[in-house]
């Protein structure tokens, strides 16, 4: 009966359609330096980068497979993967100039409505690159700049130059190795001093195409005193065969700063899902991870942030679900390198229907930084006995006059609150559905209000087929 | 004519293999309000749980009709949207879950998708919370979290007006509650009576004499031992159970 209802959730997955492959330049699957190279020279980029490129590459075959994280990780077949598909000659700013077939993609995600209603800018981006870019011309006339990270790479060489690879390294680890090698498309975003972006600007990631490999780049560089609020969003059909999404994203949080880096992740359960995430913040500044991930096969992400200057402030929230077949390994790393710095984390997760969360976690307090507060909370819920979850925090504190507190709890559904609200004639689904929505509401209280209703369906459809 | 609401049969429940309730009868019509009470522990709330549907008691014989179904195959949920209402003795916390959506969402679930506009609903429900003196405040709060044992009655009694049952079974509605509070509630759940037959399970003659029962049944060891009109409660207020222990 759960098996099956299983994998009913699995098929009602409400993004899984595709469209026919149409590709204007489709690589051969499997990765080599020659595929590095000509993705570059593809792109006409100047010779440092190629350079970067191949050093990665490098780098990337010598690493091993990461030790942490999952088994399932070995099953990944680097050479089935496709490294780059290109479905469209131009990032258009029109929708109507968008191919038809991605853009009835698009319509049906809601991105056009949602960049009508409320967003300052969009980037839609459909296998390897942008296919639909804007930006809200008050935007623009402020000095703010959005651009695929394409077009950043020509545009404005000297930043990307500047900023690429200094925040996460290409030898960080085999994926960072990986996406530095093959990155394409991304974006690349900079707030001018002073300048607050009300409106949040999203990027929507959609891969199409069997056996892709997407490793999109980004880029947010908040300058002193900006703000910026970041969201994106993703999917994916539901194929047989594996997909491959390994993305890097760098912020730079110059002095009195905001950055808000949203994400709410829904692949389809055939995407490897292994990103690295980080931030570096100044003096004053803060940097905020509000990390959803909902879908994948397995997901590798621990958003990390580097609190660099006197004051700056770190907020990561994150919620995992983990239904069958899937493994969420996430967490969050804050690394306290300066004084009066301060952290906060909450980390939810739910697993069901022997799905695996896993709580990863690291906190450093450098002997340098004094008087830094930290405050970490983990909190699992577990909808059945097959399923499972871990918590395994790292703290690193190298100065007495630390302030930290953690808290971890692991909790199950009781039979009194779903009698409870089965009581007020909600079925054993819904009130399901209630609880999961009431667990995960200290990060959906987070999200923009249309993200947040969205979620809070999504999360009520996995409910459903979770009575076994 | 009058209407029969619940009809309970030789009524005998277990829980864990411990038979509880050894073998009750009571019949409730429309319109008339029952009281019930009884020691600590004689089975009060189990009666009320059993009602309702709670799967962790078992019915071991006996038979229990609601507005004259047998309730047997009726889940839980079915028996809230057939009119059934439970103010339960500790209400529990749902973490996250605001008291407004969760209100939307049950008068949704009960009363029908369409039975009410938004704009009906909050003319509504501005007019119960004023009733009960609630502030427009506990909207935003999660579900009992954080309730003192009076705010957690009262959100019962909201609920109880919200959903209009047609049998209300109301477990200690009254315990713990101030004097005013008390008043309040009682307010609130006569509003109801009239349309609704009423189970109220009380320990205290105070509640009974601002909600007029028709009945009061003492209750011990799992079974009525005795029924009779409201001035049985002054009676047991007065000088305990033991003189009925006999009965039993
Ligand atoms: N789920 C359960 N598991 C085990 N025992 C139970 C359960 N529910 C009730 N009981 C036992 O059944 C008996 C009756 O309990 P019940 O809660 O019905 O009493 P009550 O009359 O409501 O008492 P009070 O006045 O204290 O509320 C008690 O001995 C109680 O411990
Ligand atoms: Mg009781």
């Amino acid at each position: 009966m759960a098996e099956e209802n299983a994998q009913n959730a699995i098929v009602d997955y409400q993004f899984g359609f595709h469209d026919p492959e149409t590709a204007t330049i489709r690589f051969d699957s499997g990765l080599s330096e020659k595929v590095v190279r000509d993705i570059s020279e593809l792109k006409g980029e100047p010779e440092w980068m190629t350079e970067i490129r191949i050093k990665a590459f490098h780098r990337f075959e010598q690493m091993p497979m990461p030790k942490w994280g999952s088994d399932i990780l070995e099953q990944i077949d680097f050479d089935s993967i496709i490294y780059f598909l290109r479905s469209s000659e131009k990032t258009e700013k029109n929708w109507d100039d968008v191919p038809k077939d991605i853009r009835n993609t698009f319509e049906r995600l809601g991105i056009p409505e949602a960049e009508q209603k409320w967003l300052g800018g969009v980037t839609a981006q459909y296998e390897s690159e942008a296919v639909y870019h804007s930006i809200r011309e008050d935007l623009e006339a402020q000095g703010v700049i959005f651009l695929d990270m394409d077009s950043g790479l020509k545009q404005y060489p000297e930043i990307v130059k500047k900023y690429f690879c200094s925040v996460v390294p290409y030898s960080d680890n085999k994926f960072a190795a990986l996406n530095t090698a093959v990155w394409s498309g991304g974006s690349f975003l900079y707030i001018p001093k002073g300048v607050h972006v009300e409106m949040p600007v999203q990027a929507y990631f959609r891969i199409n195409a069997k056996n892709m490999g997407q490793f999109e780049r980004t880029l947010i560089i908040a300058d002193e005193g900006a703000k910026i609020n970041y969201v994106e969003g993703c999917t994916a059909p539901t194929y047989s065969t594996d997909s491959l999404h390994s993305a890097v994203v760098e912020l730079i949080a110059l002095e009195g700063s905001t950055i808000r880096y949203s994400t709410i992740q829904n692949w389809s359960a055939n995407v490897y899902n292994l990103v690295t995430k980080r931030g570096v913040a100044h003096a004053n500044s803060t940097i905020e991870w509000v990390d959803g991930n909902i879908g994948s096969k397995l997901t590798m992400k621990y958003p990390a942030i580097l609190l660099r200057g006197e004051g700056a402030h770190a907020e990561v929230i994150s919620v995992a679900y983990a239904g069958k077949g899937q493994h969420q390994d996430t967490g969050a790393k804050v690394h306290h390198l300066a004084p009066n710095t301060t952290s906060n984390i909450l980390s939810k997760s739910i697993s069901k229907h022997g799905g695996r969360s896993s709580y990863r976690g690291l906190l450093q307090v450098t002997p340098k930084a004094d008087q830094c507060r930290s405050k970490i909370v983990c909190d699992a819920l577990i909808l059945d006995p097959e399923s499972r979850s871990d918590t395994y925090p790292t703290m690193e504190i190298g100065n007495s006059t630390a302030d930290i507190e953690h808290e971890a709890s692991v909790s199950k559904v009781s039979g009194d609150q779903l009698f409870y609200l089965m009581s007020r004639g909600h079925t054993e689904t819904e009130a399901m559905g209630l609880i999961v929505n009431g667990f995960f509401e200290p990060f959906t209280r987070e999200l923009p209000m249309e993200y947040a209703v969205e979620l809070n369906r999504l999360l009520e459809l996995e409910m459903e087929g979770s009575i076994g | 004519m009058s209407e029969e609401v619940l009809c309970i049969e030789n009524l005998h429940v277990s829980v864990d293999g411990i038979e509880i309730i050894k073998g009750l009868n009571l019949v409730i019509n429309k319109g008339e309000v029952h009281a019930i009470m009884g020691r600590n522990g004689a089975g009060k709330s189990t009666l009320a749980n059993v009602i309702m549907g709670h799967p962790a008691y078992e019915i071991t014989s006996g038979t229990i009709h609601y507005l004259g179904r047998a309730l047997e195959e009726f889940e839980v949920f079915e028996r809230a949207r057939a009119g059934m209402f439970l103010s339960f003795q500790y209400p529990v916390v749902i973490p996250g879950v605001q008291v407004g959506t969760f209100l939307r969402k049950s008068v949704k679930a009960v009363r029908g998708d369409d039975s009410l506009s938004p704009r009906q609903f909050r003319a509504e429900l501005r007019e119960k919370m004023s009733l009960l003196e609630m502030d427009r405040s506990f909207l935003g709060r999660y579900v009992n979290d954080g309730f003192s044992g009076g705010e957690k009655k009262r959100l019962e009694i909201l609920q109880m007006l919200l959903l209009q049952p047609k049998l209300a079974l109301l477990d200690e509605t009254d315990s713990g509650l101030d004097i005013d509070a008390l008043r309040v509630i009682a307010d609130g759940i006569n509003s109801v009576t009239t349309d609704a037959g009423c189970l109220v399970i009380t320990h205290y003659q105070r509640l009974l004499n601002h909600v007029q029962p028709d009945f009061v049944h003492v209750m011990i060891d799992g079974k009525i031992v005795k029924t009779g009109g409201s001035e049985l409660a002054g009676k047991l207020e007065e000088k305990g159970y033991e003189w009925l222990e006999t009965a039993a």
